[in-house]
């Protein structure tokens, strides 16, 4: 078992052994999504016009809550400094790291969705766009917002400066997927913002492991 | 259990600065197989930051630092498989069992499973190996990490002050690994204010003795 | 050529180099940046002709315009300057990339002012997800980004390597967050009347604004150049020519 496999079941693993990681994150997000109605407006209607937003909101939130461990435990406890010395590259590294990050937190994200489709009345018709902007579109939240995680892991309480990092990183996967689910619910064609969640999945696969090696390497030079 | 390739690791006029402040320059270093030097010096002597210069780790230095005659950042991943490097930390997860941590630590070496519980055994871990390393003392989640030295074939060590939060069984232990380690054949550079005793080939270095002035 | 981009290189890197061939500049730069904004200023507002649309409130245009062009420029030059900090470790270009920050925010900041101001008189609110402002709110959250990653770590060293990567994933992100907007707006609100966007411009409305263009580019380098020759002062307080530069200026004015 090579190192990189080993550290992809290592940190499977210490999610199973540690659920509040991955369940703190989806119960977080189910509560984001319950305060909408509270605040603004119960009526079925208006619910169905904005769930498809509101849910990709809380499900960025949700991402950003739980990204703030990804790298600063293996910072503080060495693992990080072990994984320099074993010659196996950075690169690698960031993909296992946001690989695991997807699995602990947009999978199950994608997968509770049309609970909460249910409970703000989206359209019928909006379910399949929801899950699919979801499932193309939360990975490139894990791989941008490691990049961040990265950035901050030597930080105390890097947490809320990890947010006001990425944030405004994440508007376009925001807009691309929240107008694939609202067009579908009006009953459009959407495979055009799919396609752009598409082209950026692609491309942050390219780009962001280069920042985050980069961003580690300044972390483990202390 | 050594492969039998020489080991020499050299460091050549070695300057390194930190915050407007010189830790050492002019610094050279031989270290051959059969011998062990120990970094010692005052906090702050930048101990550890010379460790992991020679552990490939920091590239913010000057000077060059070669193993068996090839500059480190070339020859890295060979580099990598051929010495052993522990930090000042344990580099145990807390949630994970001494074996499942043995067997990460080790994963780039791929090491048996009989081999890695033996270890755990040798440490006096038995009866331990299923067990969540928070339930472990500090000392004995140094021994986790330190079973790696039974099973790792790596003829270069270089540990970061291994000797803290152990036992006094323990110190004997690991005296004793790194006597063995040397006998073998095997190169060590380690930091510690522990007065290592009766390890042959045993070079102490002070680096207040390579210190520059602020700039 | 080759040799004489190694020297300039190395003069760049030398931060007495660029102190002392600044001094000489600054005089020249403050007086184009005064006369240029008293021209651009006087002829744009008292001299251009009126918009026939929207009167005399569009004269915002000449310190709204050039203060939202420099401050994408300053992000642009801030993440390349932190990318040669990167590449070459060259600790003058880490220094320019950090002074940068805060007035790239600065003049993003005056252009969101000045742009809700102007959205007063045009649209009737102070503001208007209108997809240029909204870009500008963006960038201004991209600069805070940087400021407060530079803030947060621990050593200069590590702030600065921080903040260039982060600037550069900016900049890669700029031109997606322009496009995702731009695409967003013309969805939601189909354009009707564009703040800065027009076929073609009167000469007598454009010569101001030009000339306000280039004068706030200059005063965004004079910026740039005396923050810049701060942070030298203060990173090299300990060695001999500062010291010597100090106790020049104490017994002048003694």
């Amino acid at each position: 078992m090579s190192l990189v496999t080993a550290t992809l079941r290592r940190d499977l693993l210490l999610a199973a052994r540690n659920p509040g990681e991955w369940l703190n994150p989806l119960m977080f997000f189910l509560m984001v999504a319950a305060l909408f109605p509270l605040a603004v407006d119960p009526d079925p209607k208006f619910l169905s016009k904005i769930a498809g937003g509101v849910i990709w909101v809380a499900a960025l939130l949700a991402t950003l809550l739980s990204l703030d461990a990804l790298y600063k435990t293996d910072v503080d406890d060495g693992t990080l400094e072990q994984w320099l010395a074993s010659g196996e590259s950075l690169y690698a590294l960031a993909l296992v790291k946001a690989l695991v990050h997807w699995c602990i937190s947009g999978l199950p994200l994608t997968l509770m969705a049309p609970l909460l489709g249910l409970m703000l009345h989206l359209p019928d018709s909006a379910y399949w766009a929801l899950i699919v902007s979801l499932a193309v579109g939360t990975p490139v939240l894990s791989l941008l917002g490691a990049v961040g995680a990265a950035l901050t892991a030597g930080v105390r309480s890097g947490g809320l400066l990890l947010t006001l990092l990425i944030l405004p990183l994440y508007v376009p996967v925001l807009i691309f997927a929240a107008s694939a689910v609202y067009h579908a619910s009006i009953g459009m064609d959407y495979n055009g913002q799919i396609g752009f969640l598409g082209a950026l999945l692609a491309l942050a696969v390219c780009l962001t492991p280069f920042a985050s090696a980069a961003a580690l390497k300044l972390n483990l030079s202390r | 259990m050594l492969s039998q390739a020489p080991v020499e690791l050299q460091a050549r006029d070695v300057f390194c600065e930190r915050d407007d402040r010189v830790l050492f320059e002019h610094f050279d270093l031989n270290l051959s197989g059969g011998a062990l030097v120990q970094l010692a010096g005052p906090n702050g002597a930048g101990k550890t930051t010379l460790l992991r210069i020679l552990a490939g780790l920091n590239h913010d230095f000057e000077g060059d630092v070669l193993f068996n005659g090839e500059p480190l950042h070339s020859i890295y991943p060979e580099y990598a498989a051929q010495r052993l490097y522990m930090g000042h930390l344990a580099a145990v997860k807390k949630s994970l069992t001494a074996l499942e941590n043995l067997r990460w630590l080790t994963s780039q070496w791929q090491i048996d499973e009989d081999r890695l519980v033996q270890a755990l055994e040798a440490v006096e871990l038995m009866g331990y190996e299923m067990t969540p390393c928070q339930q472990l003392s500090a000392g004995q989640q140094r021994r986790v990490s330190l079973a790696r030295l039974l099973v790792v074939p790596a003829p270069l060590w270089i540990l970061d002050e291994p000797f803290t939060a152990l036992d006094k069984q323990g110190v004997a232990w690991l005296e004793q690994r790194l006597r063995e380690h040397v006998e073998q054949g095997g190169a060590v550079v380690i930091t510690s204010h522990h007065a290592l005793q009766a390890v042959p080939g045993l070079q102490v270095l002070d680096l207040s003795r390579w210190a520059g002035d602020a700039l | 050529m080759w040799q004489w981009l190694k020297t300039l290189y190395h003069r760049l890197g030398s931060p007495k180099w660029f102190y002392d061939l600044t001094s000489r500049w600054i005089p020249w730069l403050i007086g184009f940046s005064v006369l240029g904004g008293v021209v651009g200023l006087v002829w744009g507002l008292a001299f251009a002709p009126a918009d026939y649309q929207q009167g005399n409130s569009f004269r915002i245009i000449y310190i709204h315009v050039p203060a939202a062009l420099i401050s994408q420029s300053a992000y642009i030059m801030m993440a390349i300057a932190g990318a040669v900090f990167m590449i070459w470790r060259m600790k003058m270009a880490a220094w320019v990339a950090r002074v940068i920050a805060p007035i790239g925010a600065s003049f993003c900041l005056i252009a969101l002012l000045t742009g809700a101001i102007w959205g007063q008189p045009t649209w009737g609110t102070w503001w208007v997800w209108d997809a240029r402002l909204t870009s500008m709110l963006l960038l201004l959250f991209l600069f805070f980004g940087v400021m407060a990653l530079q803030q947060a770590m621990e050593t200069d060293e590590a702030g600065h390597k921080a903040s260039a990567i982060l600037a550069l994933v900016g900049l890669v992100n700029i031109p997606i967050i322009k496009y995702s907007v731009e695409w967003w707006n013309t969805l939601h609100q189909p354009a009707t009347l564009k703040l800065t966007e027009k076929p073609s411009m009167h000469p007598d409305m454009l010569y101001p604004l030009l000339i306000m263009i280039v004068t706030t580019y200059v005063f965004f380098a004079l910026l740039v150049i005396l923050r810049t020759r701060n942070e030298i002062l203060w990173h090299e307080r300990k060695r001999t020519w500062v010291k010597q530069l100090l106790e020049k200026r104490w017994n002048s004015a003694a």
